[in-house]
């Protein structure tokens, strides 16, 4: 008997997945449970333990391919069978997106010569194809085939998700990019980022992607595949920078009290306690500020037309990790002490470093914070975390002279720029939600009635 | 033959006349080729036109009028007593299948395509063996053999009918036995009750039509029952003697075995494909386990300038499937990107009324977990079904929910082998709901039958009450 281990449901929509690491090699015995490969998501870096003991009679890709959902990871064999025969079948599991090709060419009323199917008795119905191919007219099928587009790839803009022919001839051109996997996306943001694909280019006036030229011609260049957390942030930041209308407000915090505040405590704190940072105050802030303006913790779902208020202040921090940013989230942070606060950032933040994140630590944010300034900035504006609103940018805080009462006194100033979405807030809420953080940044005792 | 023609050379060699080979000959000398088509007997037509469904419409077209001129008693016309000449009926039924057969012949001279007459065996993947003329040198090859009637386990090797001979009306038997419960057993059965005869259908299968939906077949068996002596479903024939004229025959139900007689015994088992005398063992090709030549969509066999058509291929044995086949493979063959992709393939029985059904079937999505919306419209409903005085029947739609693509069409009822053309086309164009709710369909015709079950499976019924629960 062989076991064909397939690369399971993820969650959160994820789809594929890069090979990190392999725990053992062809051959190995591998025990139930014991891990069996790394694989790094769009989200994060996953320990998948193997689901069977026995022997590994095949391992699918080799470090750093590609292997989607439902792909074979590795073929395990209890040694009774004869495992080279069963290896075979899943021989095109590597292949990727061949694979949904030949899935859906099996589906097809006429089966390869290569995958004879049983074919229906004498009086059988006709039979027709469900999951295969996509609907369109035999003229619009046959103008594929003339231009050598495989239709099942292309994106039907008619009712009920019909091709036409200028779908095919757009396709054809490289105007809109393929339809990707054939099923519907889970989340608004894939469905946002689909739907703009197929339209972006052709709906916006001067919009031109054209191919990249060949900068090698002009000097030295080194490719890197666009993958994983990197190909992730593209995907997100596109969508959120042409789906929502980017306003930013900034304000400066006179946090002099707060840092006089932290100094003492660094000095009364033994070595073995945590470091106070201004983050846990910020995000403390931030929260009593979200509660004072609801818009500034929601999503706009354009496609149900609902603003969806949430009622739970999880706040995603912005790590960079060394393999690209990642936002792990905190949370309840309005039901929490500076010192939970400060436990749990350390926890993630260490953990993402490590890249031991779970895919449950970067869920369930409703609004993010980008803390630069520790490595300079005076100040930044920030991209909206689609589909959250706002996010914060922190600048670095540091002593400037400013006027106080007529006359010029040194105090410790930390830059903040709040980026939100225009469609579900205005400049007003946004000048209030900052003064109410402001406020209670300036005056650390008002902290104390938050948590 | 003529001796000169001993070993020809053609740029497309055709083996089988009928509607796969023939449409496949015309089509490709349409597109420049030089074509030769192959066929064993003497006319052109193949099965369909010869000994299928052309003579047995003719027939069951003849019986239908014999059926409408009784009912005509409820709209006030007698017509007396239907007397039924048997040698002009065939005489008519046989004058049909010779202009077809003639229409053929022409069209395939005038399009300057040589036509030998002999049965072609491969001699190798270039060469094809007439049997008494010669040899043929090919470049490419069309495989369009066909099928033919199972033959008989040796039990039955008694004077006992197949669906050719009971085409050529040899009697009107007192008392027929008909051993299948498929279309063809169907349609021949009615055939020879309507003609007078007693006829007893039986079937090994719980059902009748057992590759239909049961809904469907449920309105037919109702209305044919009558005229039948008997509908034996899941029973089998364990035994047949022939004596005196007779035919004893022994048929087994529910553990049960009881002796018959009948006059005469039609046998309707089946058709199976005409690939094991072509010499298919000299190439590469290798038949399935029903012997089957697999293709590719664009039809091509294991010998890349090989293509195998209509019944040799897999899929329904269904006229109209190899001549869609035949067009493709000669698209294939000049050059041309075509590929055989169709999405339906329509189904026709010709009962009373007929049953008719394209695409996905209900039972299908069923029994392949196929979430669909599906509606059904009565013929009841329907004005024209009522001037009729056809009120049986009913045509259903299968679509997808939420997109509303249709998926699958399903009648029956008068004209429903007419009807269902609309429904294929549906399927084919990635029609929605929609598309058949908008589209103006003329009053007073069955035709608005397809329209009002679309909109029953899109909720928005017009001329049934709303919301019927069942």
């Amino acid at each position: 008997m062989v076991y064909e281990f397939k690369l399971p449901d993820l969650g959160e929509g994820i789809r594929e997945g890069e090979i990190l690491k392999w725990h053992v090699a062809e051959g190995e015995a591998i025990a139930e449970d014991a891990p069996l490969v790394e694989v790094e998501t769009d989200k994060a870096a996953v320990t998948i333990p193997s689901p069977a003991a026995g022997t590994v009679v095949r391992l699918a890709g080799a470090v750093g391919d590609i292997i989607n959902v439902g792909d074979v990871v590795a073929v395990i064999g209890d040694g009774a069978g004869a495992p080279a025969a069963a290896a075979e079948p899943e021989a095109a599991a590597e292949a990727g997106p061949e694979v949904e090709a030949e899935i859906a060419e099996a589906a097809a009323p006429v089966p390869e010569k290569e995958t004879p199917v049983p074919e229906p008795a004498v009086d059988a119905p006709a039979v027709v194809p469900v999951a295969g191919p996509v609907p369109a007219a035999p003229a619009t099928r046959r103008l594929a085939r003339e231009l050598e587009v495989d239709i099942n790839a292309v994106q039907g803009t008619g009712p009920g998700g019909r091709v036409t022919p200028e779908d095919v001839r757009a396709f054809a051109e490289g105007l809109v990019p393929a339809a990707g996997a054939f099923e519907i996306p889970e989340s608004g943001e894939q469905r946002a980022e689909i739907e703009m694909a197929a339209t972006a280019a052709s709906a916006i006036p001067f919009l031109d992607i054209e191919p990249l030229p060949d900068f090698g011609q002009w000097g030295e260049i080194e490719e890197e595949d666009l993958r994983s957390i990197r190909r992730k942030v593209a995907h997100k930041m596109v969508t959120s920078m042409i789906l929502v209308p980017h306003v930013a407000h900034m304000d400066e915090a006179d946090v002099t009290l707060l840092e006089e505040f932290r100094a003492r405590e660094k000095a009364r704190r033994g070595p073995d306690e945590p470091k106070l940072t201004l983050l846990p105050f910020v995000m403390k802030a931030v929260a009593a500020g979200l509660k004072a303006t609801p818009s500034f913790n929601a999503s706009l779902d354009p496609f149900r037309e609902k603003i969806v208020y949430k009622k739970y202040y999880n706040i995603g921090i912005a790590v960079d990790t060394g393999r690209g940013l990642i936002v792990p989230v905190v949370r309840k942070v309005d039901c929490k002490s500076i010192s939970q606060i400060t436990a749990d950032l350390n926890d993630v933040a260490d953990r993402a470093r490590a890249n031991e994140l779970t895919i449950e630590d970067l869920r369930g944010g409703t609004f993010t914070i980008t803390n630069v300034g520790p490595l300079g900035g005076t100040a930044l504006i920030p991209t909206i975390n689609y589909p959250e609103v706002a996010i914060l940018g922190m600048g670095r805080a540091q002593e400037k002279p400013v006027v106080r009462d007529g006359e010029i006194v040194i105090r410790t100033i930390l830059p903040l720029t709040l980026a939100f979405d225009h469609r579900v807030a205005d400049g007003a809420d946004a000048a209030r939600f900052v003064t109410e953080m402001i406020r209670h940044l300036s005056d650390p005792s008002l902290l104390l009635l938050e948590a | 033959m003529v001796m000169g023609q001993l070993n020809q050379e053609t740029e497309l060699a055709i083996i089988g006349g009928g509607p796969g080979g023939y449409v496949a000959a015309l089509r490709a000398a349409d597109l420049g080729l030089e074509v030769t088509l192959i066929e064993e007997r003497e006319e052109l037509g193949g099965v369909c036109l010869t000994e299928g469904c052309i003579p047995s419409k003719t027939l069951i077209n003849a019986v239908e009028l014999i059926t409408s001129a009784r009912e005509a008693g409820a709209m006030g016309l007698s017509f007396g007593s239907i007397e039924v000449d048997r040698e002009k009926l065939l005489a008519w039924s046989q004058k049909v299948v010779t202009t077809l057969t003639g229409g053929v012949n022409s069209l395939v001279k005038k399009r300057g395509i040589e036509v030998i007459h002999g049965r072609a065996r491969f001699a190798d993947n270039r060469t094809l063996a007439i049997e008494g003329a010669g040899t043929v040198e090919f470049s490419r090859a069309i495989i369009a053999t066909g099928s033919r009637i199972n033959e008989l386990p040796p039990a039955y090797e008694k004077p006992v009918w197949s669906s050719a001979e009971a085409l050529l009306l040899p009697e009107i038997p007192g008392s027929l036995l008909v051993v299948g419960g498929g279309y063809i057993g169907l349609e021949m059965g009615l055939v020879y009750a309507g003609l007078g005869s007693a006829v007893t259908m039986v079937d090994f299968n719980p059902r009748l039509l057992s590759g239909a939906d049961f809904d469907l077949v449920e309105v037919m068996v109702k209305r044919v029952t009558d005229r039948f002596e008997a509908i034996l479903t899941d029973s089998k024939v364990t035994g047949v003697e022939y004596g005196d004229g007779e035919f004893r025959v022994e048929i087994e139900r529910e553990g049960e075995t009881r002796t018959q007689t009948f006059d005469r015994v039609l046998v309707a088992i089946g058709r199976r494909p005409n690939t094991d005398d072509l010499g298919l063992e000299n190439t590469a090709i290798e038949v399935d386990a029903g012997g089957r030549i697999p293709v590719s969509e664009e039809l091509r066999t294991a010998e890349e300038n090989i293509w195998a058509i209509g019944d040799v291929a897999p899929g329904p044995m269904l006229a109209h499937k190899a001549s869609r086949e035949g067009k493709v493979a000669a698209e294939v063959i000049a050059g041309h990107a075509s590929a055989f992709d169709n999405r339906a393939i329509p189904a026709v029985v010709f009962t009373d009324p007929e049953i008719a059904w394209s695409g996905l079937t209900e039972r299908e999505a069923e029994e392949r977990g196929i979430e669909v919306a599906i509606g059904r419209f009565p013929l009841r409903a329907l004005g024209r079904a009522r001037t009729m005085g056809r009120t049986e029947g009913l045509v259903k739609i299968v679509a997808e929910p939420g997109s509303g693509l249709v998926l699958g069409v399903g009648m029956v009822g008068p004209h429903a082998s007419e009807l269902i053309a609309e429904g294929t086309l549906a399927i084919e164009m990635g029609a929605t709901l929609e598309d058949l709710m908008v589209t103006i369909h003329p009053h007073p015709t069955l035709s608005e039958a397809v329209m009002e079950a679309a909109e029953v499976t899109a909720g928005q019924p017009i001329h049934i009450p709303p919301a019927t629960k069942t």
